[in-house]
C-alpha cells in the first residue's frame, strides 16, 4: 500500500515536473508567434505587460477566466464541454514521451514513435467534437474541413516517419535520437524533413493551411461559438500540438537532444538545451511561416496533400529501402 | 518554360525568397509607435474633443449666436440664452452629446468669436454613456484645460484659413 502511494507520487511530481515547463513554454510560444508576426510585419507586437511583453498571455489568459461562457442552447452539452478538454489533454499527454536526454524523459516506450503518432491523430477528435455539438453551421463547416485535412496529412506524415524507422531500426523515440549520433537524419533525408514541416503545418491548422478558422468565410471555424475559458483551451492545445510538432521534428530529423558538433565549447551546453534550441527553431520557422504566406484553397490543399506528397513520400521510402538493402545498411537488432 | 516552373516549385524558390525577405524585415526599424507612452504628431486642425474658451479676462467667448447649432449636422448642440444684467447676451445651457457628433467642425468653422473649438484631445472615452453628454461646465473647463494649446493651434492655422 505505502509503495503503491509512493509510487504514486513520485510520478505525479515528475509529471508537474513536465507539465508546468510545458505550460508556461505554451504561453512564451503563444507571445514568441505574435512577437514574430509583428516584426515580419514592421510592428512592435505585446510589448507592454511585464519585460518585452512576456507575460502577454498571462494576462489573456486571465481575462479569459474571468469571461463568461457561453453554451449555445441547441448545443451537446457535454460533448461542447468535452471538446476543449479532449484537444487540450491529447495536445499535453503526448509530451509524456519525448526525451529531453538521455534519461530525462517521463516513458521510455519502446513503442514511442506510434504513440506520439496516435496521440497527434487523435487530436482530430477534439475538433470534430468542438464543431459538432456546436450545432451551429460555421463550427461545422471547420471541423469538416479540420478532419480531412489532419486525416490527409497524418497519411503522408506516417510515411515519412517510415522513412526514419527505416533508417533507425527501433520504435523507440531515445533509439531514433541516437541513431543520428553521426549523422543527422535532415541531410540524408532533406526532402522528407521539407514534406514532415509542412505537413506539420498543416496538421496543426497553421497558416497557409489553416482553412478549419479561415476567417474569411468560416468566423472562426469550429471555434466560433466558444467562449472564455473553453476558448482559451482549444487555443492553449493548439499551440502545445504546434510545440509537439516541432519537438517530433527536432527529434525524428534534427537529432533531439544532440548537439551539433561533440566538441569542447557545444559539451558544456546541457542536452536538453539543444533539444529547446531546435524545437524553438522550428517553432520561429512556423512562426515566420505564417507571416509570408497567403492561405491556401482548399482543393489546392488537397491536391498538395494526396497528389504530390503522399506520392513524394511513398516514392522516399521505396529509394530509402532499396539504398539501405543494396548497401547492406539495415539496422538489424 | 515549364521546366524552369517545375524546378522552381520542387526548389521552393518563391517560398524561400519571401522567408529571406521577411527575416530582413525584423532587423528594419519599426513603422509602429508604443501608443500609451508615445503619440503621433497631431495637426494644429485636429478635430477632437470640444471645448468652449473664454477671454483672457476670464469671460466667456460665446455669444449665444446660435450659428453652431445650427449648423450641427449631427444636432448634437442645444443651446439655451438670456440676457444679462449688462445687455450681454449669454448661454444659460450649452449641451454637446458627444455620441450625436461626428466630430465634422463645422461648428468650430462657424463661431464668429472663436468659442466653441475641437482641441486636439482625442482621449476622452467612458465607461458610462451619461458622461458623454457634455455640458457648459464641462465644456469651458475643457476649454480651461486646453487653452494654451487652443490657442496655439488657432494662432498656427489661422494662415490658412
Amino acid at each position: 500500500m505505502f509503495d503503491y502511494i509512493n509510487i504514486l507520487f513520485v510520478e505525479t511530481y515528475k509529471i508537474l515536473f513536465l507539465l508546468i515547463p510545458i505550460l508556461v513554454a505554451v504561453a512564451m510560444i503563444v507571445w514568441l508567434d505574435r512577437r514574430v508576426w509583428a516584426f515580419v510585419q514592421k510592428r512592435r507586437g505585446p510589448n507592454v505587460v511585464g519585460p518585452f511583453g512576456l507575460l502577454q498571455s498571462l494576462a489573456d489568459a486571465l481575462k479569459y477566466v474571468f469571461k463568461e461562457i457561453i453554451i449555445p442552447a441547441s448545443s451537446n452539452k457535454v460533448i461542447f464541454i468535452l471538446a476543449p478538454i479532449v484537444t487540450m489533454t491529447l495536445a499535453l499527454i503526448a509530451w509524456a514521451v519525448i526525451p529531453f536526454s538521455e534519461n530525462l524523459v517521463l516513458s521510455n516506450i519502446n513503442v514511442g514513435i506510434l504513440y506520439l503518432f496516435a496521440v497527434s491523430s487523435l487530436g482530430v477528435y477534439g475538433i470534430i467534437m468542438g464543431g459538432w455539438a456546436s450545432n451551429s453551421k460555421y463550427p461545422f463547416l471547420g471541423s469538416i474541413r479540420s478532419a480531412a485535412q489532419m486525416v490527409s496529412y497524418e497519411v503522408s506524415i506516417g510515411v515519412i516517419i517510415i522513412n526514419v524507422l527505416l533508417c533507425v531500426g527501433s520504435l523507440n523515440l531515445s533509439d531514433i535520437v541516437l541513431a543520428q549520433k553521426n549523422i543527422w537524419f535532415v541531410i540524408p533525408l532533406f526532402p522528407m524533413f521539407v514534406i514532415f514541416f509542412i505537413s506539420a503545418l498543416a496538421e496543426t491548422n497553421r497558416p497557409p493551411f489553416d482553412l478549419p478558422e479561415a476567417e474569411a468565410e468560416l468566423v472562426a471555424g469550429y471555434q466560433t461559438e466558444y467562449s472564455g475559458m473553453m476558448y482559451a483551451m482549444f487555443w492553449l492545445g493548439e499551440y502545445a500540438n504546434i510545440l509537439l510538432m516541432c519537438a517530433m521534428g527536432s527529434i525524428l530529423f534534427l537529432g533531439g537532444w544532440l548537439s551539433p558538433i561533440e566538441t569542447y565549447p557545444f559539451n558544456l551546453i546541457p542536452s536538453p538545451a539543444w533539444l529547446i534550441l531546435k524545437i524553438l527553431f522550428l517553432f520561429i520557422l512556423f512562426a515566420l511561416v505564417k507571416a509570408i504566406v497567403p492561405r491556401y484553397r482548399y482543393d489546392q490543399l488537397m491536391r498538395l496533400g494526396w497528389k504530390i506528397f503522399l506520392p513524394l513520400s511513398l516514392t522516399w521510402v521505396v529509394l530509402t529501402a532499396s539504398y539501405l538493402y543494396f548497401f547492406n545498411l539495415l539496422p538489424v537488432n | 518554360m515549364k521546366l524552369s516552373r517545375l524546378f522552381k516549385t520542387v526548389l521552393l524558390i518563391d517560398f524561400l525568397t519571401g522567408l529571406i525577405i521577411a527575416i530582413k524585415q525584423i532587423f528594419k526599424s519599426k513603422k509602429t509607435i508604443n501608443y500609451p507612452f508615445e503619440k503621433g504628431k497631431i495637426s494644429p486642425r485636429f478635430r477632437g474633443e470640444h471645448a468652449l474658451r473664454r477671454y483672457p479676462n476670464g469671460e466667456e467667448r460665446c455669444i449665444a449666436c446660435k450659428l453652431c447649432e445650427a449648423i450641427c449636422p449631427a444636432q448634437a448642440i442645444t443651446i439655451e440664452s438670456s440676457q444679462r444684467e449688462d445687455g450681454s447676451r449669454k448661454t444659460t445651457r450649452y449641451d454637446i452629446d458627444m455620441l450625436k457628433c461626428i466630430y465634422c467642425g463645422l461648428c468650430e468653422e462657424s463661431c464668429p468669436v472663436d468659442a466653441i473649438v475641437q482641441g486636439p484631445n482625442f482621449e476622452f472615452a467612458t465607461e458610462t454613456r451619461e458622461e458623454l453628454y457634455y455640458n457648459k461646465e464641462k465644456l469651458l473647463d475643457n476649454g480651461d484645460r486646453w487653452e494654451s494649446v487652443l490657442s496655439a493651434n488657432i494662432k498656427a492655422d489661422n494662415p490658412f484659413r
